[in-house]
């Protein structure tokens, strides 16, 4: 049965229904529906636990502490919070934990405003935070996808023993729509061989991420890096609209997909054979698929609610192959699908 | 023949790394037995903080975790109510705790965690070469405060214990030394006391531990002793801050 729901309620109950029932964060608009949903839901949850943090830097780290028991937990907070937690995400990567950080961007530099935005682009995708590692990112388009692709956060985070981020820019955190749940979601992993659930008749287990031998410390970014490969050949995930065809493929995430779906259609319509790839996996990003793309389209244009991030993996992807462009608006200013279409005659 | 002392079954074989004279050990030492004499080895988690301290985990044979600087209360906060029944040990120095980590502290013992810290205060900074700390004295000469703790710049010593007891929430909060056997003993009763209310359910338990940094201060071994005694201890007062039964909840 559908139900209308916010995006921050939708990726609540969904976490709640794929067992994560440990929830640490701290204030921050507009993601507050997450926190306040949590402090509803949690307490009546056998086993559950909603802790208002006394920052971000602690959100994370107590999502740390209880991953380390090997049972399911989150945060989430939006751009200046995620700042905070840089340091923390990189302390899970290097320690593998399966932390799920919902990071729903605002307006920035500095304190910015609370409009939508997806300039933190950069920090989720290329590190932010310190040392060699990477997050699994996952980038929702509708109130569906913030549920459908929480539960994923939480399965490739187990699967992969990674920290792995939901970035949905603020307008789908804020927005209603139907939503279809499931009762539950099921958690099939078991983490008993490394979780800290005492050392009864076994050896103790160690959580850490500190090697001093350079040899030591170097080997281990390997095996990190191996999975990270693994990761980016089973895990890309993207959609195509109309690009069988297509000469002018736009990239679009989240809410500007949605717009670009729509001057996609309108191109169409002037005869101009227009498609759209949308990366549902920010990282590890849809290379391959932009790649193939080239060698049939004049050109790409990368649509974006900033001054321009993901454009650099566009470009990286098609590799000099054809022209990449991009169009984006800042503020909290969403791109209409007239200044989209003006965009793709420009370049025509 | 009867055994009549020998190594807990908390700790494993390994040889401390830690310099001669060094609080640590002694403090590792105790904990360990404060596990075993209360049956809890098969429950702990300790956290190993940033600091000489990193690699306390080499030598506990229970679970281990590895914490960033300063962020153990709040790592600490996650195991215990992930896993309530569980035995949480934050073991963190004075630039941990009371530098980087004074937020995750203040609220970990706001809130009442269920779980206990061991709080090193040697008043210098260990692993990074002999720094200023929060607790270093005034006049106090480090590597960078080569002239002496100046309190117009770099202002007074923070008192943990004092602060933290001027909270609501904690159970139990005492600060011992390890300059002698006296206080040793004192040390090793006030960390079982303090993991003994933990198991019980009664609340968030703090224990100061004073100890020597030979090394960084420039002394041996015997000479650190005596500067605790002469210098550190009048600046921090051994004794129990905090100990309070829990009212009962009507």
């Amino acid at each position: 049965m559908k139900v209308l729901m916010k995006g921050n309620e939708a990726l609540s109950e969904a976490a709640i229904r794929a067992g994560a029932t440990l929830y640490f964060g701290y204030p921050i608009t507009p993601q507050n529906e997450v926190g306040e949903y949590m402090s509803r839901r949690l307490p009546t949850i056998p086993g559950g636990a909603y802790i208002q943090a006394e920052t971000e830097v602690a959100s994370i780290n107590m999502v740390y502490g209880a991953t380390s028991t090997g049972r399911r937990a989150m945060t989430s907070s939006s751009s200046p919070g995620i700042s905070l937690m840089m340091e923390g995400i990189s302390y899970c990567a290097g320690a593998e934990l399966p932390a799920v950080i919902v990071s729903i961007m605002r307006g920035g530099p500095g304190l910015g405003n609370i409009n939508p935005e997806q300039a933190d682009y950069f920090q989720a995708v290329k590190g932010g935070g310190h040392g060699s590692y990477r997050m699994v990112v996952l980038a929702p388009s509708s109130v569906q996808e913030m549920a459908d692709l929480t539960v994923l956060a939480f399965d490739l985070a187990d699967q992969y023993r990674n920290p792995v981020m939901v970035a949905a820019d603020g307008n789908l955190g804020q927005m209603m729509e139907p939503v279809e749940l499931a009762e539950s979601y099921p958690n099939r992993f078991d983490h008993s061989s490394w979780a800290l659930t005492g050392a009864k008749g076994r050896e103790g287990h160690t959580i850490t991420s500190i090697y001093l031998e350079a040899d030591e410390m170097e080997a281990y970014i390997h095996k990190l890096y191996a999975k990270y490969a693994e990761i980016e050949q089973k895990e890309t995930r993207h959609e195509e609209y109309l690009t069988e065809d297509a000469e002018v493929v736009i990239v679009a995430y989240g809410i500007v997909s949605r717009v670009v779906r729509s001057a996609v259609e309108q191109l169409r319509e002037e005869g101009i054979k227009a498609g759209m790839v949308r990366p549902i996996t920010l990282w590890p990003f849809p290379k391959a698929a932009l790649h193939r793309l080239a060698s049939q389209a004049k050109f790409f244009l990368s649509c974006e609610m900033s001054m321009g991030q993901m454009v650099e993996d566009v470009m990286l992807s098609v590799d000099g192959l054809r022209p990449v462009y991009f169009y984006g608006r800042s503020g909290g200013n969403v791109p209409t699908p007239a200044e989209v279409v003006a965009e793709v005659r420009k370049r025509m | 023949m009867q055994k009549v002392f020998e190594r807990p079954k908390s700790l494993n074989e390994k040889a401390f790394h830690y310099c001669p004279g060094c609080g640590h050990g002694i403090v590792h030492r105790m904990i360990a037995e404060a596990i075993d004499e209360l049956g809890l080895q098969e429950r702990t988690v300790l956290i190993s903080p940033v600091g000489c301290s990193v690699f306390a985990y080499w030598y506990f044979t229970t679970d281990n975790v590895q914490a960033a600087h300063g962020r153990a209360p709040a790592v600490g906060t996650g195991l215990k109510r992930a896993n309530p029944n569980s035995i949480v040990i934050s073991y963190q120095g004075d630039g941990d705790l009371a530098s980087s980590g004074t937020a995750e502290i203040i609220h970990a013992a706001a809130r009442g965690e269920n779980f206990t810290v061991v709080f090193i205060n040697n008043a210098i900074y260990g692993m990074t070469g002999g720094q200023m700390a929060p607790t270093t004295l005034v006049g106090q000469t480090s590597s960078t405060s080569p002239y002496g703790r100046d309190p117009k710049f770099a202002g007074h010593p923070i008192h943990v214990s004092e602060m933290l007891a001027t909270l609501k929430a904690p159970r139990y909060i005492e600060r011992t030394a390890t300059n002698n056997v006296t206080n040793l003993t004192r040390t090793k009763r006030a960390i079982k006391k303090a993991l003994d209310l933990q198991n019980k359910g009664e609340g968030f338990t703090f224990v100061e531990v004073l100890c020597t940094c030979p090394t960084n201060w420039g002394m041996d071994p015997n000479e650190a002793v005596d500067w605790m005694e002469s210098s550190l201890m009048p600046e921090y007062p051994l004794g129990v801050f905090r100990d309070v039964t829990k009212p009962e909840v009507k």
